[in-house]
């Protein structure tokens, strides 16, 4: 974000539309089998350097909670031994963390070149009409968030989707919709993934 | 040539131990290694004149020979599966259709270093390849290629995986191993290079994927059959990613005897649907633009500096005629503005900065002194950066207004985009201010 006055700080195309880690009210801590994992990803580390494990700590949070709220934030600082601060400067810089609820799908179009130029950005617009949503947003019933993504690193198979932790590859903007409605109606499934897996 | 790197990845099963012993000569270039003195298995490494593959091309044996032997510290391998740049897609295939080819790469770089870990640092995004890396991981552990005293020679070593979480920049490596010690991805003044000050504070190598991949290779056949793949300096076999306006978009491998036009026009079946070809991005989205009439040039890292680019990852961005260059300058900066760590002000308020005024050149708002201030905004940027984020960053303007300024001035001209290809989508929504 640029601090110079005469930039537009709230306007569309602002950097970051991320949010503030919010407090829900609700306490959080692992579940016990995400705290014996998150032992075996620190034991990878040398012992006086825990903070290494913070990146999969907050995976672990995220796949427990859906997202990170601020007494996660606490929680991890715990388990870890650091500061919550400095936890939270790890949240509020990598974009896959959310920090406000999202869809149980979460569509993220890749937009960057290779993909831009095979019709991504049309993409993005079938998608929005689809959902009736805007990039950035949830729709009412919490099913579908939609986002733009910047290189997925799969421009071969421009342009690409993905579809919460999977890849739906060579998405042409005439079959945006249909990926939708496969989506409403099979979950995951309708996600083609990567085209490299031979075994199907 | 017959391609030694992804031979066989379209067949079932590549990925597994089985296939990997059995077809491959999997863990032969480790056997091989491990019979020799660390120093020489550097000098190898040294004499097949293997360069970086993730984008700088630095001559790898070198890069392990200044790690710190003397130091009673620990040693580290980074292993840079973060790939993000633009363009770039072959540490993917790679690692998802051989993954040993990369465990054995980063055991034999480990027993070079003097180190007992590799982290192999992939990008969050990769989820369903760190899924095949940890299966293979967990398979050479079974089979002894990772663990205590490997093959029985009292090799100690152990291979992890850790994840990203969406930062272009963490591919920048002390930025990496930032983000290894769980901290923002953001670059570190140089020097001291990690081969002094590293992971951890100790000596650390940092290597890419496709690097690491290559060093078995120069074990199990030789540095003679190495270096004779290519021309000089740039031996052995190299990945090239072609993506755009393509018929055959893809990964393909060649030597780096391979001309650019040949990758384009043979490997990838050249510009698709008849359109002409209007400009090639050689090494991805942070070199400089070649023209059509530059492509007859060797695709390796000395021939396409001589052809005024870089070679950099080796992804080549084809694109066609119907392509405008001040949207494709917008589109990257867009890239560059969401993905400065911050650190430093002139890339952070820089990019900012050229995206917004080529937005509003783009939308057909801008005049020329707009022109004008992105030249003098760029250069405010390149050179005065910690890490080479803010060269590339600046280099989309600046390249785009070498070679094709008629199209910017068009567009101050006639109020407008002159060229909205079909594949884009509607008008520019407007910002605010300006």
């Amino acid at each position: 974000m640029s601090f110079h006055p005469q930039m537009d700080y709230a306007g569309a195309h602002q950097r970051s539309m991320r949010a503030q880690p919010t407090d829900d009210g609700q306490p959080f801590e692992y579940t016990p089998e995400n705290r014996v994992r998150f032992e075996e990803i620190a034991r990878r580390y040398p012992p006086e350097q825990r903070r290494s494990a913070i990146l999969p700590a907050l995976y672990l949070v995220q796949r427990q909670r859906g997202f990170i709220t601020l007494n996660a934030i606490q929680h991890v600082a715990q388990v870890i031994g650091c500061t919550a601060a400095e936890v939270e400067d790890v949240v509020s810089f990598y974009t896959m963390f959310y920090t406000r609820p999202m869809g149980r799908y979460v569509l993220q179009v890749c937009r960057t070149l290779s993909c831009a130029l095979l019709g991504a950005e049309r993409v993005t617009e079938e998608l929005s009409a689809a959902l009736g949503i805007g990039v950035g947003e949830t729709d009412a019933k919490g099913t579908f968030s939609l986002l733009e993504v910047e290189c997925l690193g799969a421009c071969d198979r421009a342009p690409v989707v993905m579809v919460n932790d999977a890849w739906h590859e060579c998405l042409a903007p005439e079959a945006a919709r249909a990926l939708v409605e496969a989506l409403k109606a099979r979950g995951e499934d309708a996600v083609s993934g990567c085209v490299h897996k031979v075994e199907k | 040539m017959d391609p030694v790197l992804i031979r066989y990845v379209r067949e079932p099963n590549s990925f597994t131990l089985d296939f990997y012993l059995q077809r491959r000569q999997g863990y032969e270039g480790l056997r091989k290694a491990l019979a020799q003195t660390p120093e020489q298995v550097i000098e190898a490494v040294k004499a097949s004149g293997l360069r970086g593959r993730g984008g700088a091309g630095f001559p790898t044996g070198m890069k392990w020979q200044f790690i710190d032997k003397k130091t009673n510290k620990p040693r580290y391998i980074a292993c840079n599966a973060d790939e993000s740049e633009p363009g770039t897609f072959k540490d993917h295939l790679l690692m998802e259709r051989n993954p040993h080819l990369l465990i054995e790469g980063c055991l034999i770089g480990c027993y070079a270093i003097g180190a007992k870990v590799a982290y192999i640092y992939i990008r969050g995004e990769f989820h369903h390849v760190q899924l095949v890396l940890e299966r293979a991981i967990e398979e050479a552990y079974k089979a002894g290629y990772i663990g205590r005293n490997i093959l029985g020679t009292g090799f100690d070593c152990d291979v992890y995986i850790h994840r990203g979480a969406g930062a272009y920049e963490a591919g920048e490596e002390t930025a990496l191993l930032e983000s290894l010690e769980g901290k923002r991805a953001q670059p570190r003044l140089k020097p001291p290079f990690p081969a002094t000050w590293g992971l951890y504070g100790c000596p650390t190598a940092v290597n890419n994927v496709e690097t690491l991949c290559n060093v078995p290779l120069i074990l199990l056949h030789g540095v003679e059959w190495y270096t004779a793949l290519g021309p000089e300096k740039n031996g052995g076999p190299k990945l090239y990613c072609v993506s755009g306006h393509v018929a055959r978009p893809g990964v393909y491998e060649a030597t780096m005897k391979t001309t650019l036009r040949e990758l384009i026009e043979v490997h990838a079946g050249g510009v698709r649907d008849g359109r002409t070809l209007k400009a090639v991005i050689p090494g991805g989205s942070s070199v400089p633009i070649l023209l059509p009439h530059q492509l007859d040039v060797q695709a390796s890292f000395d021939g396409i500096a001589k052809a005024g680019s870089l070679l950099g990852s080796a992804a080549i961005i084809v694109l066609d005629d119907s392509t405008c260059m001040v949207w494709l300058a917008l589109n990257l900066l867009h890239f560059y503005r969401h993905e400065s760590c911050g650190k430093c002000t002139p890339c952070r308020e820089g990019t900012d900065w050229l995206f917004k005024i080529l937005l509003k050149v783009e939308r057909g708002d801008g005049d020329e002194r707009d022109i004008a201030l992105l030249e003098n905004v760029a250069g405010l940027i390149t050179g005065k950066t910690l890490c080479a984020f803010g060269d590339a960053a600046a280099t989309p303007v600046l390249t785009t207004l070498q070679h094709f300024k008629e199209e910017y001035i068009a567009h101050v001209q006639q109020g407008r985009c002159p060229l909205v290809a079909p594949w884009r989508a509607g008008p520019v929504p407007a910002i605010a201010s300006h």
